[in-house]
């Protein structure tokens, strides 16, 4: 058993590919918690999609044991996703912290989503270890590095760690400033019950596995436990400490860190940030700063094949299992037919969940053009805003008095060559700049006010081009604004395509209604007549292309040697057509349907 | 060569042993180059192994460079009775353009000598050539048809990976074959030769009653047939093969008396797109019985709903439950094919 003052508990906070996880492995490494066998690159990514993309979308906790000076040690380490659509989660795991390793790469320096991260750790009261990592890439250029550190900190340029992930660099040092510098939880061991959630894994076989801090009292096995914002109750079935694999225990105590499983079969039921009691002597207090986790961006999704809308259904009700912040409804579409307006913590959070849904599910499926939620006032009420998730939800021009769109705080860093390509994009994309400060002579960090659906439209690809790669960005939402908006309807063969309808400022609208067309005729295949296509405003088009009959679409020979070849050729073009959605005679692939994001390529 | 080509004849004569072999085709690559005595010996060892039908059809295939006068006069004394010559235009323009040996002279003086020694001759011809204008393609057809040859395949040009014309293709040095033009000449071809009484039997075939190429037209009924020779394909009813395209490999292992072949099952879907693939391409179509009878009800169900929309828009036709391509569809009839496959 483990006094309060030999717990550590910590998390790294890092830009994407600055060296997070092959640090971490180091660690574990390092204090033998990973055996030999039990070695893996990046240990703590396991799912297919996180590897492949590089980010740890959901965050996970590990206990290693350390001797220091005669004594042994508990080191927690939690994990946080590192993506900005993630940052309610990256929050909660940071609550659950006494100290941060702050990994800096030494040949990029810092990053906007760094210093949010960091500046969520300061808000917290975490003691910051400053590393640089990667020292051993012949582009490190650690003492100008050392510089941006100490300037963004305020502390010691001996404070510094110089460390590699990949030579195992520094991890000694790492571990003892753990040790020495992070302040053991506090907390009171007599007191009831309070635990804080922090993440929840699924697993299909026992439920969902909740992995939670312990802020003050202890959870023992068998105890009788309430979640305080969702009201429900359970037993603590087994509990545990998590290594590599999973350690019962009989019971958890104070400051320490660990995964519970009390049968949940839904994720909705396991909220991160909510506070876990006792069920007969609850706390008087919840954890502060748990939210409802709020969808951002809404985007269509349906079968490709209208018949499989059950199944579709289905396969979304068992990713909600293990997504609680995944919301669908079920909409329907005049071109698509039945299908569910689903809400997202953003685009990220969006791919991913129509990549597993392809692959875990093997569901074949178009996504519409994704919005933010808006909110519109008709002229009659004028104080009672009606919620528009889908631009064919806006009520009639004429009958309305005004729409509002979401606002976002915006944090840009980059390089001080590129300020003016990466102004120009922001203010392009309808952005008002709210503050410039040089956080080195080479460093520049921009603040905008910009809508959100802005963001959603190809901003990302846009930053990076601009920037040529330098640039960073981090933002939070500010509120809900006033905005001059238009719903731009596509014509695809004289009839109307709702699954393309976009709300679009009023003063690009023509700009990018023509640019639609354009994009649309370059991913409609060809096809056996004529298809013209037409950007409208209400009645009035705006712009218009044609997509050229197909003349000719016949091989001249076609003999015994032939006949295999071709008629695997005329197969694979079969599956092709049957990934495309027919809409009334013309037949529109997947990733027409989300055109508008990609206007600029 | 030769006597790998006479051993694989022999090592697979048990395959056909309830068959009657009722063509032979000598085709791919450049069979005219075997002299009139070997192709005899070929021939003998196919009587020699095999069960011959009683008239069988002998096709050889021949570019005009190869057909001299001496030539045909000894092929005409041979089992030898039809005779497939690649003319491709009589033009000199368009044979340079293709890459082609002869000139359009030789094309025209074979022609006529061949039609002399032979009844049954069919002439391969190109149209949609870059540059070569409707008049020149009628022109064309024109002297094709001044010797009374009784059928005629026409292929639109097809730009190849890995050709000179693909290469001018490519730099711009040639213009991209026109598909409207292509179009064009593919009506004129059928508007042509029906009046001159060709029955149009197959998308790129056009042969008098009595004249059709018997062989082509059992690839695409789906009938049973040997290829001999590297990358030759077989189809046996249920499995398709193919030998090693590899010469050297090829006469290598069939002279150790080992067939070196890759070989498919073709599952009843893969048979159905086949019927539907090649059927679409001929007068006789895809008739909904005969899918019924071989590949089951579901397929004919599948067949006559996926064919809705093509009816609708009139580039099918279905009559007495067959399904054709309409004089719209027949030149799209790739995409119409796929639109009715299973997969």
């Amino acid at each position: 058993m483990f006094a309060m003052k030999h717990i550590r508990n910590f998390c790294i906070i890092a830009h994407i590919d600055h060296g997070k996880s092959t640090l971490a492995d180091r660690l574990l490494d390092y204090t033998g918690s990973v055996t030999e066998r039990e070695k893996q690159d990046q240990l703590l990514d396991n799912m297919d999609l996180e590897r492949e993309r590089g980010i740890t979308i959901k965050s996970h906790a590990i206990q290693m044991e350390y001797v220091h000076q005669g004594e042994t040690y508990i080191l927690n380490l939690i994990d946080t996703p590192g993506h900005v659509d993630f940052s309610y989660e990256v929050s909660r795991s940071i609550a659950a912290c006494e100290g941060a390793l702050l990994i800096v790469d030494a040949a990029q320096s810092i990053q906007a989503q760094t210093i949010s991260n960091l500046y969520l750790a300061l808000e917290n009261d975490l003691e910051i270890i400053p590393v640089l990592n990667k020292i051993d890439l012949p582009s490190a250029n650690p003492e100008e590095v050392t510089d941006d550190i100490v300037d963004l900190l305020g502390c010691d340029p001996e404070e510094v760690i110089p460390a590699s992930g990949k030579t195992g660099l520094g991890v000694d040092k790492i571990l003892e400033a753990i040790i020495e510098r992070v302040p053991p939880p506090k907390g009171n061991t007599d007191e009831p019950l309070q635990a804080m959630i922090f993440d929840s894994v699924y697993n299909p076989f026992r439920g969902i596995e909740v992995i939670f801090r312990v802020v003050n009292g202890e959870i023992t096995k068998g105890q009788k436990i309430k979640f305080m914002a969702t009201g429900k109750e359970y037993y603590a079935d087994e509990i545990g400490t998590l290594k590599l694999t999973q350690h019962p225990k009989q019971v958890i105590r104070t400051g320490d860190v660990g995964y519970l499983i009390s049968g949940i079969k839904e994720a909705r039921e396991v909220k991160v940030g909510d506070t876990i009691t006792d069920a007969k002597t609850p706390t008087k207090n919840m954890i502060a700063g748990f939210e409802n986790v709020k969808p951002m961006v809404f985007a269509g999704i349906y079968p490709v094949d209208t018949e499989d809308y059950e199944e579709l259904r289905a396969s979304m009700e068992k990713l909600q299992l293990n997504d609680a912040s995944l919301v669908f409804t079920p909409e329907s579409s005049a071109a698509l037919g039945f299908g569910f307006r689903c809400g997202f913590l953003g685009m990220l959070h969006m791919e991913i969940i129509q990549e597993r849904l392809e692959r875990e599910f093997d569901m074949t499926v178009i996504t519409t053009v994704p919005n933010v939620s808006y909110l519109a006032y008709s002229k009659k009420e004028q104080d009672t805003p009606i919620v528009v998730n889908n631009p064919s939800d806006l009520p009639d021009p004429s009958k309305m008095d005004r729409v509002e769109e979401p606002y976002i705080k915006a944090t840009i860093i980059t390089k001080a060559d590129f300020v003016g390509p990466v102004m120009s994009l922001c203010i392009d994309k309808r952005g008002q700049i709210t503050n410039q400060t040089y956080l080195t002579p080479e460093r520049v960090e921009l603040t905008f006010d910009i809508p959100l659906a802005e963001i959603v439209f190809d901003f990302y690809d846009r930053l990076k081009t601009v920037s040529k790669g330098y640039a960073s960005f981090d933002y939070s939402p500010i509120g809900m604004r006033t905005s001059k908006l238009v719903k731009v309807d596509i014509l695809l063969n004289g009839q109307s395509v709702d699954a393309l309808s976009a709300l679009i400022h009023a003063d690009n609208a023509y700009n990018i209604g023509k640019k639609m067309c354009e994009k649309l005729k370059e991913l409609i295949p060809r096809q056996q007549f004529d298809i013209p296509i037409q950007a409208a405003i209400g009645a009035k088009i705006i712009s218009r292309e044609t997509i050229k009959a197909l003349r000719k679409d016949v091989t001249a020979k076609c003999y015994g040697g032939d006949i295999s070849r071709k008629r695997k050729l005329l197969e694979k073009q079969k599956k092709g057509k049957k990934r495309m959605r027919q809409v009334g005679n013309v037949e529109i692939p997947q990733q027409a349907f989300m055109a508008v994001l990609k206007l600029n390529d | 060569m030769l006597n790998a080509l006479e051993k694989e004849l022999e090592l697979r004569a048990e395959e056909f042993r309830d068959e009657v072999v009722e063509t032979i085709y000598f085709g791919g690559g450049t069979p005219s180059l075997l002299t009139a005595e070997e192709l005899e010996r070929l021939i003998g060892e196919v009587y020699k192994y095999y069960d011959v039908a009683g008239q069988p059809e002998i096709t050889l295939e021949a570019n005009p460079d190869d057909l001299t006068d001496m030539r045909i006069r000894e092929l005409a004394v041979s089992p030898v009775n039809r005779l497939s010559i690649g003319i491709q235009s009589f033009f000199d323009e368009d044979l340079r353009m293709m890459n082609r040996a002869h000139n359009g002279n030789e094309a025209l003086k074979c022609l006529e000598t061949a039609s002399e020694y032979f009844d049954n001759i069919t002439a391969d011809l190109i149209y949609g050539i870059p540059g070569m204008s409707n008049d020149r393609w009628k022109e064309n057809i024109r002297k094709a048809l001044q010797f009374g040859i009784p059928h005629i395949s026409a292929y639109a040009l097809t730009v190849e990976a890995g050709t000179a014309l693909n290469s001018f293709v490519s730099s711009g040095k040639v213009p991209a074959p026109d598909e409207i033009q292509a179009g064009a000449q593919f009506s004129i071809l059928s508007e042509l030769l029906g009046a001159e009484g060709f029955v149009h039997y197959e998308l790129s075939n056009f042969g008098k009653e009595g004249y059709f190429s018997r062989n082509n037209t059992s690839y695409w009924l789906g009938r049973k047939y040997m290829g001999i020779g590297p990358s030759a394909h077989s189809y046996n009813g249920t499995e398709r093969s193919w030998n090693v395209a590899n010469n050297p490999l090829y006469i290598k292992s069939v002279l150790k008396g080992k067939l070196s072949r890759e070989r498919e099952v073709l599952t009843v879907s893969d048979r159905y797109n086949e019927y539907v693939m090649t059927g679409l391409r001929t007068i006789w179509g895809v008739a909904a019985g005969k899918v019924r009878t071989e590949f089951g009800e579901s397929y004919e169900a599948y067949l006559l709903e996926q064919a809705g929309k093509h009816l609708e828009n009139g580039l099918l036709s279905f009559e007495k439950g067959v399904l054709r391509t309409t004089t719209r569809g027949k030149f799209l009839t790739d995409g119409i094919a796929s639109d009715l496959f299973c997969v």
